[in-house]
């Protein structure tokens, strides 16, 4: 609210062109840049029809037990879970490098490096308290 | 460059624009540095990632503690995947009627907006139902979430998820009558564009559930 008085067109809501410059005024003012103006029916329904192949992949993994192991199935279901948030963030949240300049991108690179840190380090963490940490039979038999 | 047209003008981006059009990817984040125009759906955009924080603690303490099952039963004696399955396709369908909605926003359309919000709604009611009635189920067969450590981090973890939905729900009827009321205003279409983050995230980390706990946990 301040700056207004130093710039007086920063904050103007106004985008029917009264600006010196309307006729040149891209999107910066618009209140849908960054979010709806990328948005399409064709956007839409491109990544709903992924998002539909990349969930039922998945479940029929599962479902039909088509990998003999549990931990390759996991492996791959993992992986196309992951595709598909990259889908879901790019057609239905919209992210992209130029999306509010770049700043939720950052925040989003930020909250994956910490999520990263968490999970990893909490499962590593504790796999190795449960292994280490866990007495045999013989040693509880000596315990006092 | 632009630093010097700033005070002359008093208009970074139009002032850029005009100066040269040519060096665009050098100048933009010096234009939308002084556009805190969307500051809002930014400053979702943030809660988003914190709310993500917490989700990602639940998938932690899941991750740690998702195969001690006290004796009890495990996750492959209790999901039922074709009802996940339903679940899923509610949520993904409520994802593209949303989607719809800010598509027919953009074109200044009220009533189908309020119809494309209407039919979300529903699917997002269908997939709390059918939540509540998975755990209800659960809890009657003795498998709640005081069974086992298993049990307590999938009742929370689920559980935060589906509050996460009927709280969307909530702001969804209001957001209705909002839009019903005032019409597809800029305020009404900020606030639409904040719903539709929340909506599409709780999709995202509905993706993880179900990977992680349900199909991982029936696995073998």
């Amino acid at each position: 609210m301040t700056s207004t008085t130093l710039h007086t067109n920063d904050i103007d809501p106004n985008p029917t062109g009264l600006h010196a410059h309307g006729d040149e005024h891209g999107h910066g003012h618009d209140d849908e840049h960054g979010g709806a103006s990328h948005s399409t029916f064709k956007g839409y329904v491109t990544g709903f029809v992924l998002a539909v192949i990349l969930t039922v992949i998945p479940f029929w993994l599962v479902m039909a037990k088509v990998f003999p192991s549990s931990s390759t199935t996991a492996l791959v279901i993992l992986g196309i879970a992951a595709v598909q948030i990259v889908v879901h963030m790019i057609y239905f949240l919209h992210m992209n490098t130029r999306s509010e300049g770049g700043w939720s991108l950052l925040a989003l690179a930020f909250t994956v490096v910490l999520l990263v840190i968490m999970l990893a380090g909490s499962i590593w963490v504790m796999f190795h308290l449960n292994t280490n940490m866990m007495p045999s039979m013989q040693e509880m038999k000596n315990m006092p | 460059m632009t630093a010097n047209t700033l005070p002359a003008t008093g208009h970074v981006h139009h002032g850029a624009d005009s100066a040269a059009a040519a060096p665009d990817s050098n100048q933009f984040y010096m234009t939308e540095e002084h556009h805190p125009a969307n500051g809002t759906l930014l400053g979702f955009w943030f809660y988003l990632m914190s709310d993500c924080l917490i989700f990602a603690v639940l998938f932690a303490v899941y991750a740690v503690v998702g195969r001690s099952y006290a004796a009890g039963p495990s996750g492959a004696d209790l999901f039922d995947l074709p009802l996940v399955a339903l679940n899923t396709s509610m949520l993904l369908l409520s994802s593209i009627t949303y989607g719809f909605a800010v598509l027919e926003m953009q074109r200044r359309r009220v009533k189908p907006v309020l119809a494309w919000l209407a039919v979300t709604g529903v699917l997002g009611c269908v997939f709390a139902g059918i939540t509540m009635y998975e755990f209800m189920h659960l809890i009657h067969e003795g498998a709640g979430p005081q069974r086992s450590a298993f049990l307590s981090a999938f009742f929370t973890l689920v559980g935060t998820h589906a509050l996460h939905v009927l709280f969307g729900i909530l702001w969804l009827v209001v957001l209705m009558v909002q839009v019903g009321r005032g019409g597809l205003i800029a305020e009404n279409r900020r606030r639409l564009m904040c719903l539709s983050m929340f909506w599409h995230f709780l999709d995202v980390v509905w993706i993880g559930v179900f990977t992680f706990v349900y199909l991982m946990g029936s696995l073998p």
